[in-house]
């Protein structure tokens, strides 16, 4: 079936579950924003364990998303991998060591004799939380904002000695970490760090049972809240007031565009509608908690996190489609990655979407396994039956 | 080509090297040990017996622990190919990235999603639902590693693909021939099975611990018969597929053959150097022959071992670099000027094409169709070709002690069988103590296996298409230095970590049933 489908379709479909990828990835680093409220919420060794289990017990599959983002990124669009990760090193190295110390640390934390003590893995699942949420954040604004880049493939052809045969090089003052001075990317990066802490309240005023901790979550609520609402208001509007990286359909040059991603917002009526419904969705899962707590405190975390991953995902088809340079080069413009430049073959696109159809079994399965284990809210005397404790 | 910056190309081979091996302490651990919790786990279901529970959660937690730094230090490799090898991920990304897709969604959410379950889910859930789970997180961790395998065997031997001088790259043309290539075949066979033999020798060994201290007997013995039993089998696996290995590696690679079995000049009817001693012969110079000082032959072996054909021809290191008309041989000279050629039409064929000069594209397109099966060794072309042959005496000595400690373990699973049914284990002390001290051996093979399948093609990142020069990313040396540190520094510290736990968790023992194993 897919065999039939043109290149440009097959392209788009990958932009799709790249995007779809990324927004659930966003959505799911509420464990990371969780990790960095271990302190403040948990006031005990007993609560804070409560908490770190009720993450531990999730971690993994942020984990295993931002691996299978970064899969079928590589796999769909390798000219991407190619140019950014090798490119831009330094971000990517920082969130990839903020990764490793995460996943030890549940597992090791509470065993006993484990060389750094308990202390240790807490600051570093804070580290985890801090860095992966902000560099992440940072990283994505830049598909909007741009970094210093060429690509050249003729480079493979060079024999003659006065360069590397390497195709893209970086021209960026820190590979990548220049990024991070970027206001722009800056305030995207804080939005996500503000959200992953207001979705893992959420997530907590679900999933614990102990009155102390929920004193506490109520007003981080709020405090988390409010910063995240003006730092995402400051990059969408910024965005749209923004000049945009737009492709000449029939030329495929590059060009600078005003209000291009604002154009691209009407011009894609469907996008606006996710987008809107989205942030009002997320609107919606923190204001409900914060009027009626004792009814309406479960529920947050199913609005917000919808409301997130709808609100990404159309971010990310703003990026990419609508003849858009999701990777630009502010550079050398003509260096930019689009869909269509930077996409796998055909051949191989068709085989992945089928592999693309296991998608839907995968989520029917972790959701029946969740079930099956989350059927109750934790506290502290579960605790201190269960057999296997982080 | 001076501008080639071998250090930056040296470090990113080294951070790969320090990364993938860290990785590859765990990962043999978690494949084999998932399968033998889940053979207890079953015992468990199917006797009813709490103390196969005991014995199941035991493994289990020390499963666990393994685990999370397995994670841990695999992240790294998969954004690695992008960070420190972002020429190779464009220029056979189209055909390597789906592998590493694939892993992510048909095994790592298996994996990850049953250890929940089978962590937290004794009292949760079913009993079935459970031992299912158990078996699914065994399913999950050997499919993902079936994955990164094919992408290494593919690296050894590309099939499946055409290079597309339009886009600069090389491109899938035939899935099925990447996944089922015979080289991807045997290296996940031999290497998942290799990781059974591993985590059986652990399993073995921490039993004939306690057995040396006279405690948890039940749980020890148990365990050795059924830790047995699949070290065996596995084994016995892992020399056939070993096997089936080097006859890949001879027919594919036949440089890695040559220097892992120092073999200079080649020859009919040769025999094969069981044990040696090499030393540096001089005289040679830049050629980098390496001379038996002393050796044991097994008469026309290698020939056999190679094409299952006593009187076949093996090549040899000289063969392949200078050359031999008689066996249709070209030298490494005539390749690289072969690869120039290719590398160079395809930058007439670009021109060209842009030039709108159609006979011209299409004459140079020609060309390098014609060549392109040398591609990489135009890297070389102003090059000393000598570059081109891998380190022999780390190959040929990583090969045979890997070998030569496949017949120990074979030896050592045979008699700890055979001593546990007959009921003696327990007295055999030195038997005890040696099963103790095979589980570093255990690891040692496991590591150098792998270094006889990466020293010995180098520099090959894609067997003659694409040489490590070509390959790396752009970046300073110095920040590969910085992160090749930051690793060493960070997976050391969680090596120590690890030990420690695991050593107190074994020394602590199984928890009585019903009791938290933390506190
Ligand atoms: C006993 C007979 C054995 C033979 C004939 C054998 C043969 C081979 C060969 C030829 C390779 C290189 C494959 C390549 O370059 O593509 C290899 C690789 C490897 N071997 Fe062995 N081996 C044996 C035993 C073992 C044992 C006991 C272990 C570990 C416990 C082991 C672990 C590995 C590993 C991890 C690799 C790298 C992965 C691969 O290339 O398959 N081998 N082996």
């Amino acid at each position: 079936m897919f065999e039939t489908f043109s290149y440009i379709t097959l392209q788009e479909y990958w932009w799709i579950i790249v995007s779809l990828l990324g927004a659930i990835l966003v959505f799911l680093m509420f464990v990371q924003g969780g990790q960095t409220l271990i302190y403040t919420l948990g006031k005990t060794e007993d609560e804070r364990t409560v908490l770190v289990n009720l993450l531990g017990r999730k971690w993994e599959f942020t984990f295993t998303t931002l691996v299978t983002f970064g899969g079928a990124f590589f796999a769909s669009f390798p000219l991407f991998y190619s140019t950014s990760f090798g490119g831009a090193y330094w971000v990517w190295m920082l969130i990839l060591i903020a990764f490793v110390v995460q996943a030890v640390s549940y597992e090791y934390r509470s065993k006993p004799n484990n060389f750094f003590g308990h202390r240790t893995y807490e600051v570093l699942l804070f580290i985890n939380g801090l860095l992966g949420t902000v560099l992440i954040g940072t990283a994505v604004a830049t598909f909007f904002t741009g970094s210093d880049f060429v690509v050249n493939k003729m480079n493979l052809t060079n024999l003659t000695g006065d360069k590397m045969p390497i195709i893209s090089e970086w021209t960026g003052l820190a590979y990548g970490l220049e990024a991070a001075l970027n206001l722009q990317n800056l305030a995207l990066g804080l939005t996500v760090f503000f959200l992953a802490r207001v979705l893992a309240l959420l997530y907590f005023m679900n999933r614990v049972n102990n009155s102390a901790i929920m004193e506490r979550v109520k007003k981080q609520l709020l405090y988390n809240a409010i910063p995240f609402v003006v730092f995402f208001l400051t990059f969408t509007i910024w965005l749209l007031l923004s000049s945009g990286f737009a492709v000449n359909p029939e030329t495929k040059q590059v060009s600078m565009e005003p209000y291009k991603y604002f154009h691209n917002l009407i011009q894609m009526p469907a996008v606006a509608i996710l987008f809107l419904l989205g942030v009002v969705m997320v609107l919606m899962g923190i204001i409900r908690p914060l009027t009626c707590f004792v009814k309406c405190s479960t529920k947050g975390i199913w609005a917000a996190g919808i409301g997130t991953i709808l609100t990404v995902f159309s971010l990310f088809l703003l990026a990419g489609f609508n003849n858009t340079a999701y990777y630009p080069s502010t550079y050398d413009l003509q260096s930019s990655l689009t869909i269509e430049n930077s996409s796998s073959s055909h051949y191989t696109l068709v085989a992945m979407s089928y592999v693309s159809l296991l998608v839907p079994f995968v989520l029917a399965y972790i959701f029946y396994a969740w079930r099956s284990i989350d059927n109750k809210k934790i506290d502290i005397e579960e605790m201190k039956s269960e057999s296997h404790i982080y | 080509m001076e501008h080639i910056d071998f250090s930056l190309v040296d470090w990113s081979r080294a951070q790969f090297a320090l990364t993938a091996l860290y990785h590859w302490i765990f990962v043999p651990l978690t494949l084999g040990l998932s399968f033998i919790v889940a053979f207890m786990e079953t015992l468990y279901v199917r006797t009813g017996n709490p103390e196969w529970k005991r014995i199941t959660k035991f493994w289990m937690t020390l499963f666990g622990i393994n685990f999370a730094i397995g994670v841990a230090t695999g992240i790294i490799l998969e954004f690695q190919f992008g960070t420190n090898w972002s020429n190779y991920s464009w220029f056979v990304g189209d055909i390597f990235g789906a592998p590493l897709a694939i892993e992510g969604i048909m095994a790592f959410f298996l994996e990850s999603t049953f250890i929940a379950v089978m962590f937290f889910g004794w009292k949760k859930v079913s009993k079935s639902f459970h031992l299912l789970s158990t078996w699914l997180v065994a399913i999950g961790s050997n499919l993902s590693a079936l994955w990164i395998l094919v992408a290494n065997g593919w690296m050894q031997y590309p099939a499946g693909m055409k290079f597309n001088p339009d886009t600069v790259r090389n491109e899938m043309v035939n899935f099925w021939e990447v996944l089922f290539s015979p080289v991807a075949i045997n290296k996940f066979l031999h290497s998942v099975s290799q990781g059974y033999v591993l985590a059986s020798i652990f399993v073995i060994g921490v039993s004939a611990w306690y057995l040396l201290k006279g405690r948890e007997q039940l749980l020890a013995k148990r365990s050795i018969l059924v830790a047995g039993v699949f070290g065996l089998l596995s084994i016995l696996f892992v020399i056939l597929t070993g096997d089936g290995s080097a006859r890949t590696v001879a027919k594919y690679q036949p440089m890695k053959f040559a220097a892992m079995e120092n073999l200079y000049v080649g020859q009919q009817n040769a025999p094969l150097a069981a044990i040696g001693i090499l030393q540096r012969d001089k005289a040679e110079g830049q050629h980098k022959k390496e001379d038996f000082l002393f050796k044991i032959e097994i008469p026309n072996m290698l020939s056999y071992m190679a094409f299952l054909d006593a009187n076949a021809y093996v090549p040899g290191i000289k063969d392949l670099v200078h050359g031999n008309p008689q066996h249709n041989i070209l030298s490494y000279k005539e390749r690289s000027e072969k690869g120039r050629i290719a590398i160079a039409s395809l930058a007439e064929y670009k021109n060209a094409k842009k030039a709108g000069n159609d006979s011209l594209s299409a004459a140079a397109l020609k060309r390098f169709e014609e060549n392109y099966s040398h591609f990489g060794y135009g890297y070389y072309a102003n090059r000393d070709v000598h570059e081109l042959v891998p380190s022999v005496p780390t190959s040929f000595y990583s090969f045979r002690i890997m070998v030569g400690l496949g017949f120990h373990f074979l030896a050592l699973f045979i008699v700890v069988l055979w001593l546990t049914l007959k009921n003696k284990i327990e007295t055999k002390r030195f038997i005890l103590y040696t099963a103790l001290w095979t589980i570093p051996l255990g690891y040692v093979a496991s590591m150098l296996g792998w270094v006889v399948a990466e020293v010995g093609r180098q520099p090959w990142v894609i067997q003659d298409i694409l040489p490590t020069i070509a390959a790396v990313s752009q970046v300073k040396t110095s920040s590969v230095q910085i992160t090749f540190a930051l690793f060493m520094v960070i997976f050391t510290g969680l090596l120590i970590a690890e030990i420690k736990i695991m050593t107190t968790q074994i020394k602590k023992g199984p928890a009585a049933e019903g009791s938290s194993t933390i506190h």
